[in-house]
């Protein structure tokens, strides 16, 4: 159950947050999609602000932080970011590769993807590499189920994955960045089925 | 099958601009003035004739859905917000719309908007599609600058904001007053019902949430007139439909058909047909992971809309269809589900949130072969205790793929447990079972 997690021991945790300008600018902009007395509805958006600020994770100082911005209890805050799975609330690795292993990606080699990574990495889900470049996680359906088996890194998901496919994205990393692009590696476009289309032929489409 | 000429999603692929140049040379924000200068009454008509049914999963009639908001303003706005927390495994439809066609949708939202008396839309849009959202932003900017969104929104005298909102991972938002829940900055734990959302939704104020399809083919609807869509599918099961062909094929897909397509031709036909040949098939799960599983025998000849789905026990759902050979381990690829539903229960509700965790539980010994034949009754037994039994429909989608599971494939899972069993005491002790 997603509300079960819990925040990263008082010795990892910085006693202070505060945005930087910049994102001080974003996090105004972001309080305009509301209503004025409904500052509380830009507490997910900005919790995600503050994690990418804070290296991809979320400290118990950046969700008191935001509270305080937004003018809610500090416990409602902490109930948001402890109830969603994209706040990462432990340090992270540099790199944070989520394999989807729900049924479609399973049907298509997912664990064959999870392994191999595993093995690369030498580390376990939900662990982080002793040199801090990676954390490996297992995440639910990421709605990509027709390219799968996909894997998110970063911003991006890289889909159509094979075993060769993941090696080398992981000997990109591992080299510093990834090099192709992100999407589907057998280059399809989108969600078209490979070869031959079979739709959206006539002229004019 | 569906000729290109009545498909609504011409760029669902990507492969022309995404942007606004390109979606008016498709033809979108062509007029719009004129489809409001319809009138709410008008356009709600309109859609309720063409017969479209809510693309979320439920298949509640949409113009039905839109007549329920308050007529007139009691001091409240009223709120359009679109669900775009895509996260039903096998699903990946709106994505595409959004990232390929997004005008579509946002030229959906002025028009549903105005005919609900809504002066503003959010689009709920899960945290995971970071580039999804981006373009959304992008091509919202592109509208406000052209002076189809904002004030006078395309000179109709209507004011009209979009607003983009980024969830943060939890499949539990994609439930209409979760996703109001956590629109509002809390956790996404379902509201019980009554009140409904058309009464007292985002912020108390009267709220309809649609589904990102529902929304995105109301504009062609308008032009091409209800009956151009209610032409096309079954009776009662009407218009377009994006199927996600996922799983054991040999080219998944997406693809825009003719609802009521028969699963066989719309497999074979758009991706590839099953790997290894139609006789390879096993089961195919044919709306996404909450509903029940239906085996080969079915899928010859079922096809693929609301009504037919239903009355054999499964449902259209989101149209996702997840195809398993017969290399599957059905019982795994159940039990994967049943963890996906622990981990996304939201723990609001006693049944659902034990529940779940129980029958994965279960699910995994069965798969491991471990546990008796009688433990079978038991889960079904449980599983029928969690549904119907929550505050939204989780409860009922945890139990479906493991009832769909045993209904079908009763024979395989007992097969396993009496062979696992077969070299231990249950062998001895009940020879009749282990033969």
């Amino acid at each position: 159950m997603t509300s079960n997690r819990k925040p990263a021991p008082d010795n990892y945790q910085p006693k202070e947050f505060s945005f930087t300008k910049e994102n001080l600018e974003l996090a105004k902009k972001e309080l305009n999609k509301y209503p004025e007395n409904r500052k509380a509805s830009a507490v997910i958006p900005l919790l995600d602000l503050a994690q990418r600020q804070n290296s991809n994770w979320l400290p118990i100082a950046a969700i008191n932080y935001i509270a305080d911005f937004l003018g809610m209890p500090r416990i409602k805050a902490y109930e948001v970011a402890t109830f969603y799975t994209m706040y990462n609330l432990s340090p992270v690795g540099e790199n944070i590769i989520q394999i989807c292993t729900t049924t479609p990606c399973a049907l298509r080699g997912s664990k064959e993807i999870a392994d191999l990574c595993k093995k690369r990495l030498n580390i376990d889900f939900g662990e982080t590499s002793e040199d801090k470049k990676f954390t490996l996680l297992e995440v639910e359906c990421l709605g990509a189920c027709v390219n799968a088996p996909v894997v998110w890194i970063g911003d991006e998901y890289y889909e159509d994955l094979s075993k060769e496919s993941m090696d080398s994205i992981i000997d990109q990393l591992k080299k510093g960045e990834i090099k192709v692009s992100p999407g589907s590696q057998i280059g399809r476009n989108g969600s078209m089925p490979s070869g031959q289309r079979s739709s959206l032929i006539d002229k004019g489409n | 099958m569906l000729n290109d000429k009545d498909r609504i999603f011409t760029n669902l692929y990507g492969l022309k601009d995404w942007n606004i140049e390109g979606s008016l040379s498709r033809g979108d924000w062509d007029n719009t003035k004129s489809l409001i200068e319809l009138g709410s009454e008008k356009i709600i008509e309109i859609v309720k004739e063409s017969g479209l049914r809510g693309r979320g999963g439920a298949g509640f009639p949409t113009g039905l859905k839109w007549s329920f908001m308050p007529k007139e303003s009691d001091g409240r706005p009223h709120y359009l917000v679109v669900n775009a927390d895509e996260g039903e495994p096998g699903t990946c439809k709106d994505r595409d719309i959004m990232r390929n066609d997004p005008h579509k949708l946002l030229e959906g939202c002025l028009l549903a908007g105005f005919a609900m008396g809504a002066h503003v839309a959010y689009i709920y849009i899960r945290g995971e599609f970071i580039n999804e959202a981006k373009k959304l932003e992008s091509a919202i900017e592109a509208a406000q600058q052209r002076g189809f969104l904002g004030k006078n929104a395309c000179g109709s005298g209507w004011d009209f904001d979009i607003y983009v909102h980024r969830g943060a991972g939890a499949y539990i938002c994609g439930e209409e007053t979760a996703l109001i829940e956590s629109l509002e900055g809390k956790k996404g734990q379902p509201r019980l019902k009554p009140p409904f959302p058309a009464n007292m939704g985002l912020w108390g104020c009267p709220t309809t949430v649609n589904n990102v399809e529902s929304i995105a083919v109301v504009p062609t609807i308008l032009r091409r007139g209800g009956n151009w869509f209610s032409s096309l599918g079954r009776p009662k099961n009407t218009g377009t439909k994006v199927f996600c062909i996922s799983g054991h094929v040999n080219t998944p897909c997406n693809v825009e058909e003719e609802m009521g397509i028969p699963l066989k031709e719309l497999i074979e036909k758009h991706a590839g047909g099953v790997r290894g040949g139609w006789d390879n098939l096993k089961a195919i799960i044919p709306g996404g992971s909450s509903v029940p599983m239906i085996p080969k025998n079915i899928c010859e000849t079922v096809l693929m809309d609301f009504d037919s789905l239903s009355a054999v026990k499964s449902g259209l759902g989101t149209a996702a269809v997840i195809v398993m050979d017969k290399s599957t381990d059905l019982i795994s690829s159940i039990t994967r589900l049943s963890k996906f539903y622990m981990h996304e229960s939201c723990g609001q509700c006693t049944p659902c949130r034990e529940g779940t965790g129980w029958m994965w539980r279960v699910m995994s010994r069965l798969e491991k072969g471990e546990g008796e034949v009688d433990e079978i009754d038991t889960l079904l037994d449980v599983a029928s205790q969690v549904e119907g039994h929550t505050i939204c429909a989780h409860g009922d989608a945890s139990a479906w793929p493991i009832q769909g599971l045993i209904r079908h494939f009763r024979n395989e899972v007992e097969e396993r447990l009496i062979n696992s069993n077969k070299q231990g005491f249950d062998a001895i002790d009940n020879p009749k079972r282990a033969a």
